[in-house]
């Protein structure tokens, strides 16, 4: 069964990425480097107070603005286990998935506080609190991204292609 | 069934005709990468395996963000990408010689035409639709997808029909078109989908205005804003030494709309967006209320650093004195447009009330590089994003305007109506 399981922390709606990782900090893009910075300008406290395997429970359109993919990795590099939100802007939702951060849909999720433990069961497609027992089902990740997931996600694809000698 | 332009083009590139929710794996015709989100591709591209580009013709790699290096950690990040483009023998690599915002740049060389697919790992990559093209922001990991195979995967997106009519007051542009989009239908209002530019404002609208109005799509989470080429368009082209031959597209009557949105500009003033969104416009008349002192003003950005966007500034400065408290920082697009400001007297203009003219370059838009905001200081700035420490300081404010508005304010140092200086 493939579960995650982790202490909540809480964002509010339309974090963006210049939030998750403000670009004075995109003149490298090296995990370790980019994770002492994550979430500063939307909460300074946060990289010296989490704990890697914690969860961010956010509100609408988390990761809005910039494309850059420095964004999912300084979340993934800091123990960041998953990101759950209502919704996902559009390229944050992509990149996420390319780079291996569990992110999950979830409408119910401004009713997840932070200090709340929360259990997600990938297998079930259910995210229990553990706090107070509600258990909520998140919204499935779509065939098409699956099947990517399924066969290792996009580079692992890509990969395969080349070695087929397709490109 | 009826198709939008969008659908049109993805149909036209897998050979069949595709609508709005289906999945379709498209080759893609320019592919643009910049100096921070390249490497992490180049990366990739490298562990894939791959040797070559599958397009090399069909790649651009511009250095803009932090070029020349600021740092260190630039310059050695600015290696990577040049490295990569020596390697494979690059053709459209653009560096410190050829200097130029990815944005501004393309559309200039001829390398972005109507009826392509674009991608761009920046996501005001959407700026391209301007020339009736479907153009989107990516990751670096689905850049380096495409630099490796060629195409992606795409969901054809739905579509919101925008569309604008009456005629647009004195000091009324672009960028008031789109922040006044934004502030209607919020910075997720277009999630997923692409929002298409029509009606009778837009067939006079310049293309500096287009390339502005469709440069901050994503500004409301959208996939990609378009714009149907015109006789405008075609102008705008005939000058140009075109990658490859355009191939025009028109919404049918019929095509599905998810939404329309109707927009009179008749009565439309500036458009102030005021910290921390986007979304967050206000009428200009009411920024003057509030009187609004501002410490830097920064004229510049793939937005609203285009020609036009200089000649306006200076014919607002031309003999007056930036105000003693406030700076004035002003960043041409691209090295053709620094040069041809130049020619018009516009810089001199310029320098001569006290502004700072800079290279090409992103600089202080995304508060990187140069002209950083400190504690608590207020800018106005003709950019796309007003999020918080987007420019420097996290205590630090920034208040989105037009060129016009910027430039007036620049010499007051309040948020200036431009009519009140005349």
């Amino acid at each position: 069964m493939q579960t995650i399981e982790g202490k909540v922390w809480n964002f509010g709606k339309d974090i963006d990425t210049d939030l998750i990782i403000a670009a004075r900090y995109l003149n490298t893009s090296v995990p370790e480097e980019l994770a002492k910075h994550v979430m500063e300008d939307a909460d300074p406290t946060f990289v010296k107070s989490m704990t890697p395997g914690d969860i961010i429970v956010a509100d609408d359109n988390f990761g809005c603005g910039s494309s850059r993919e420095h964004a999912p990795i300084a979340l993934k590099a800091a123990g960041v286990a998953a990101v759950i939100a209502p919704t996902f802007a559009r390229i944050f939702y992509r990149n996420a998935f390319n780079m291996g951060l569990p992110i999950f849909e979830l409408p119910e999720s401004r009713e997840i506080k932070k200090g709340d433990v929360v259990t997600i069961n990938m297998d079930e497609g259910t995210i229990t609190n553990k706090t107070n027992g509600k258990v909520y089902k998140f919204t499935p990740i779509p065939p098409f991204m699956q099947e990517l997931i399924d066969a290792g996600g996009l580079m692992n694809f890509a990969a395969n292609e080349v070695a087929k000698g397709e490109k | 069934m009826g198709q939008t332009i969008t659908e049109k083009i993805f149909s036209g590139h897998v050979g069949k005709k595709v609508y709005a929710g289906e999945i379709v794996r498209s080759n893609i015709d320019m592919i643009i990468g910049n100096d921070i989100t390249t490497p992490i591709s180049i990366k990739a591209f490298e562990e894939s395996g791959a040797e070559k580009l599958a397009n090399p013709d069909g790649f651009a790699l511009v250095l803009d963000h932090f070029i020349p290096a600021k740092d260190i950690a630039s310059a050695n990040q600015a290696k990577i990408s040049r490295e990569f483009a020596y390697k494979h023998d690059l053709k459209n690599y653009f560096d410190e010689k050829d200097m130029g915002i990815e944005h501004a740049l393309l559309p200039e060389k001829g390398l972005v035409v109507p009826g392509d697919v674009i991608i761009g790992a920046d996501s005001h990559t959407c700026t391209h639709g301007a020339l009736g093209a479907f153009s989107t922001g990516m990751g670096s990991t689905d850049l380096a997808f495409g630099m490796i195979t060629g195409g992606n995967w795409f969901k054809v997106p739905e579509s919101i029909k925008v569309i604008f009519t009456g005629e647009l007051q004195a000091n009324v542009y672009g960028k008031d078109l789109i922040l006044e989009v934004v502030r209607q239908i919020g910075v997720d209002g277009a999630l997923y989908q692409a929002l298409e530019f029509t009606g009778s404002t837009i067939e006079t609208l310049s293309m500096d205005d287009r390339f502005s109005l469709c440069n901050m799509a994503i500004e409301a989470g959208a996939k990609n804003g378009i714009i149907a080429v015109d006789d405008i368009t075609k102008a705008f082209l005939a000058d140009k030494n075109l990658a490859r031959e355009p191939k025009l597209h028109y919404s049918d009557d019929d095509a599905n709309y998810v939404r329309v949105v109707k927009i009179d500009v008749t009565n439309l003033e500036p458009v102030i967006a005021y910290p921390s969104l986007p979304s967050n416009g206000k009428p200009l008349s009411q920024a003057v209320a509030d009187k609004i002192a501002v410490d830097q003003v920064f004229i510049g950005s793939c937005t609203n650093g285009r020609l036009s966007d200089l000649k306006m500034a200076s014919e607002i400065l031309k003999g007056k004195r930036v105000a003693r408290r406030t700076r004035l920082i002003v960043t041409p697009a691209t090295q053709q447009i620094f040069k041809d400001a130049e020619r018009l007297g516009y810089i001199d203009i310029i320098i001569d009330a006290g502004g700072v003219v800079s290279n090409p370059t992103c600089g202080a838009c995304l508060g990187g590089y140069m002209g950083i905001l400190g504690d608590g200081e207020v800018a106005i700035a003709t950019t796309n994003r007003n999020f918080v420490g987007r420019m420097g300081a996290r205590s630090s404010g920034i208040y989105l305007a037009n060129s016009a508005v910027a430039a007036a304010s620049a010499i007051t140092g309040f948020i200036t109506d431009p009519l009140s200086l005349q």
